[in-house]
């Protein structure tokens, strides 16, 4: 066990456990955040996506102890019901889920790239969620939404 | 609909702790006002998923003018908690913002069984249940009103929560007034007179769901963000191989590991409970067990050949008992068979529940589809009363039927009842996936016998499929992977040859029945179609895994064989294919909902496949497939575009469009979300999903072993055209265009290039063997 300090959704937190934890494990757990979620463990789906310096990553395979002090910004830490990001409003307007369990996935990856590539084409958004998982297949509606968002982004 | 309404309140019902404040609050308001006691369960109900014929189980109104609706059929993502809210909100005529809904929870809603998608539409927005009792409800108001105002029920109006005076619109009477706080001691009354959907103001409109800003803000508190004060962590240690008996589990390879708590072991039941998830997973990895070996599986290369030797349950669905002697004398015979693969759900989150069992009573947040048979299972399983057991649902990832949901609720029961602290479980990728209820595998061979003019005069159909276990239903525990480790018999296999003669009516729940048969069985006729000679013959043959309904579960199967068949007969005869099965087909809604289908694509009258089917590159072509869902429950048909590229083999979809009738539409953003959602699962189970086992065990235990199309595919442009029957009963919508996918682009490539598929999935290689065979 080791004490750990965290950025977390811009607050600093402190945990007590094993580096090796996974990060998803003490964000989920230990502050009892809602938005990365567990899905395979593996890195292979998606869903415990996190924002580490705004770029994606896989908190499910990322040991809490490599984070250092990385800024961590988790799908709650974009915005809030009463007043969400464009992306996650792009997303409502859409309508653009089902179950919603991916959303952190299909949201923090789609944001990370569209904040490095505005000008991304339609191909670009694909390829950089060809990695992430939606079995309830709202894939329509969420890349309807990410465009949604990158033309704003671009007007901006 | 009003701003509020659009925004209402994003956690309302959804957050355990306001769920808890919610549903405390009502119970407090129930019990101040005599309304219910709902400490004892709820009351006047049958305990077999009929729901209650008391108005008081289904709705209370508060003085403040509130509703408060209670459900047996929860939200698994596929937009039904808030198409209830519309439901409640239209029947009673109340403002969407002032009803609330409690879904599924043994304490406090009626027993309505299993929320299996396609069917719990029918159940709760027609003539009985929830529909009905707001419809009691909204009368009975009526009446109350006409009793305080003196003033006859035919000169009154239901609106916005009150009930008006139609000639003097100012003489009004709340609901809080007339019954705010008290009971309607009422039975639910079959002859209250339904909304019509012509009059709808809130059912027919696209609410936006209420939960969605929940959930794109991270919010949302789905089963596995359940927290309770001293809850543990478990971690269940599954054999390594179906069948395989445990011999020994060490404890002292553990004992001293950080956070042990407890090692669990019953009957072939392993599991470990630890303070901290992380260290319950280092501990069921290091625990030292010694397993026996289960029964060699036969090679899955084999499978498709195996199933036909098996010891079957046979059933005759149809048999007109002239079918030899018709295809006999038939003009042509022509003949296929189909093949399906186990396909699984796969949950995007692996199954989660949490437990506290404490002495003789448990409480248990579950994602279960079925609270009420999941808390007498659970009680069997712990050795206490029914009653004892409260199963609280809470959502989990979508399932697409029978994930882990129920297995992971008996694993965090067992786990939680030997520590006698709440434990929470969330499965490993690898447990949800070898040992989930599978999707049928499905062998189907097809027979039809034309006439010499090309049409069809006799249909046989001969199927294989394997299941084993299932929904665990009220009494069967063992019907999961958890209920059968720990000792529980999935229900019993039993073996009936030849088949009996059919029942009657035919009952094509299952779409075992091709559309274009006549469905004759007694004396009956309920298909719909007219191939007069006709016979529908199934085997069912004991799996090694445990089986269950996977979306659309073996109407989708069935569907594929008997679409791309069709499609099959209709290019032997040089027919065009809408054409040849409006032809055949005896069903308005299903030749409305074809043509629907064929007139937004654009479909281009003549046969397949295309004459520019042999060009070298890529080809393009189109197909079409349709089905009256489970008999009669919704009808759908599509057309699929497809680009191949005969050098690779690859096929690329470029447009689906999907023409679907489920009677009178609830919610049509909702419907369209669920059709797109069905048409791209189908496509990624149509070109590459498929367990895959060795000699031994499953194979595909991750999303590199077992394939689901990610989300930046290359999606297909999807049009849907919604068929609203405002003058029939409400269908189910989930499940329909999920059910036609594989046979429509099957379909289509056959057009592109003339080959068939007759196998799922479409792999590259499947497709590229099947043109070199051709050339």
């Amino acid at each position: 066990m080791a004490s750990i300090t965290l950025t977390v959704n811009g607050r600093s937190r402190t945990v007590d456990v094993d580096p090796a934890t996974p990060l998803l494990f003490v964000l989920s757990d230990d502050l009892e955040l809602r938005g990365p979620k567990f899905g395979c463990g593996l890195g292979q789906c998606g869903s415990c996506t996190v924002l580490s310096n705004g770029q994606a990553i896989r908190s499910c395979i990322t040991p809490v102890g490599s984070v250092g002090t990385a800024a961590i910004t988790t799908l709650e830490g974009l915005g809030t019901p009463e007043n969400p990001h464009p992306i996650q409003q792009a997303f409502i307007d859409e309508q653009a889920a089902q179950c919603g369990f991916c959303l952190s996935g299909v949201i923090l990856t789609a944001k990370a790239f569209l904040d490095r590539n505005p000008r991304a084409t339609d191909a670009e958004i694909q390829q950089a969620l060809s990695g992430v998982l939606c079995r309830c297949f709202a894939n329509v509606r969420m890349l309807e939404a990410i465009r949604r968002y990158a033309e704003q982004g671009v007007r901006a | 609909m009003t701003r509020d309404a659009a925004h209402a309140p994003a956690d309302a019902g959804f957050s355990r702790r306001s769920f808890l404040k919610a549903s405390g609050a009502m119970i407090v308001t129930f019990a101040s006002a005599g309304v219910l006691d709902r400490a004892g369960g709820v009351f006047a109900q049958g305990f077999n998923g009929t729901g209650s014929p008391q108005l008081d189980s289904w709705i209370a109104i508060a003085a403040d003018g509130t509703v408060t609706a209670c459900t047996g059929k929860c939200e698994l993502g596929q937009g039904l908690y808030t198409a209830q809210l519309q439901l409640v909100a239209e029947e009673l005529c109340v403002p969407f913002d002032r009803v609330r809904l409690i879904q599924c929870d043994t304490a406090l809603t009626p027993d309505q069984g299993t929320t299996s998608g396609q069917q719990s539409h029918p159940v709760n927005f027609n003539r009985t249940n929830l529909a009905l009792a707001a419809a009691t409800a909204r009368e009975a108001l009526v009446r109350l009103a006409s009793a305080r105002l003196g003033v006859a029920v035919a000169d009154l109006e239901a609106i916005g929560g009150a009930v008006r005076v139609k000639a003097s619109p100012p003489r009004s009477v709340s609901y809080g007034e007339l019954i705010g706080g008290r009971r309607f001691e009422l039975q639910l009354d079959p002859k209250a007179a339904r909304r019509h959907p012509r009059e709808w103001t809130v059912l027919g409109t696209s609410v936006p769901r209420v939960d969605m800003r929940a959930m794109v803000t991270g919010q949302f508190e789905f089963v596995h963000n359940v927290r309770v004060p001293g809850m543990l962590h478990g971690r269940v240690v599954r054999p390594p191989s179906p069948g395989a008996t445990l011999v020994n589990a060490d404890e002292s390879s553990v004992r001293n590991m950080p956070g042990f708590v407890k090692l669990v072991v019953r009957n072939n039941f392993v599991g470990v409970v630890a303070e901290k998830p992380w260290q319950a997973i280092q501990i069921a990895e290091k625990l030292r067990v010694a397993w026996a070996p289960g029964p060699r599986l036969s090679p899955q290369r084999d499978a498709y050949q195996d199933i036909r030797k098996a010891p079957s349950t046979d059933t005759l669905l149809v048999d007109s008992g002239d079918v030899d002697r018709t295809l006999a004398s038939a003009a042509t015979v022509l003949r296929a068979t189909y093949h399906h693969p186990y396909q699984m759900h796969g949950s995007i989150g692996t199954s989660c529940a949490v437990a506290d069992v404490q002495g003789d009573k448990a409480t248990l947040w579950s994602a279960t589809q079925s609270v009420y048979p999941t808390r007498n299972t659970t009680a069997a399983i712990l050795g206490i009363p029914p009653a004892n057991v409260r199963v609280i649902f809470t959502r989990g990832a979508g399932c697409y039927g029978i994930n882990g949901a129920d297995t992971v609720t008996y694993d965090a029961a067992v786990l939680s009842q030997a520590v006698g602290k709440p434990v929470r479980v969330q499965l490993s990728r690898k447990d949800e996936m070898a040992w989930e209820n599978f999707g049928n595998l499905f062998v189907i061979d097809q027979r039809a016998g034309l006439d010499a003019n090309g049409t069809i005069v006799a249909w046989d159909y001969e199927a294989w499929s394997a299941a084993k276990g299932g929904r665990p239903g009220y009494n069967t525990p063992g019907n999961v992977v958890t209920g059968t480790l720990l000792g529980f018999n999935p229900a019993p296999f039993n073996p009936r040859t030849p088949a009996p003669p059919p029942s009657s009516p035919l009952n094509n729940n299952l779409n075992t029945a091709p559309s274009y048969i006549t469905g004759r069985a007694g004396g009956a006729q309920n298909g719909a179609g007219l191939v007069r000679s006709e016979r529908v013959l199934t085997h069912r043959v004991r799996s090694p895994f445990f089986t269950g309904p996977l979306r659309a579960p073996e109407r989708l199967q069935n569907t594929f064989a008997h679409e791309c068949f069709m499609d099959e007969i209709a290019a032997h005869v040089r027919a065009d294919p809408v054409e040849y099965r409006l032809r055949h087909l005896n069903h308005a809604r299903l030749s409305g909902a074809i043509r629907a289908a064929a007139r937004a694509a654009g479909w281009e009258t003549r046969p397949s496949p295309t004459p520019a089917s042999s060009a070298a590159g890529v080809v393009s072509g189109r197909g079409i497939a349709c089905v009256c869902y489970e008999g009669d429950n919704g009808y759908v048909a599509m057309v699929a575009e497809v680009d191949v590229d005969r050098e690779t083999g690859r096929v690329h979809v470029t447009r689906l469009v999907v023409a679907q009738d489920c009677g009178p539409i609830s919610n049509p953003d909702g419907m369209r979300n669920q059709i797109e959602g069905g048409a791209l699962q189908g496509m990624s189970r149509a070109f590459g999903e498929m367990v895959t086992w060795d000699e031994e065990k499953v194979t595909s235990i991750d999303w590199r072993t077992y394939r689901s199309l990610p989300v930046g595919f290359a999606v297909p442009r999807i049009e849907t055209v919604l068929i609203d029957q405002p003058d029939e009963p409400a269908c189910g919508t989930g499940e329909c265009s999920i059910t036609v996918v594989a046979a429509a682009i099957g379909n289509a490539i056959f057009d592109a290039a003339g080959v068939r598929i007759r196998e799922v999935p479409f792999t590259p290689e499947r497709v590229k063997a099947a043109l070199t065979s051709r050339t």
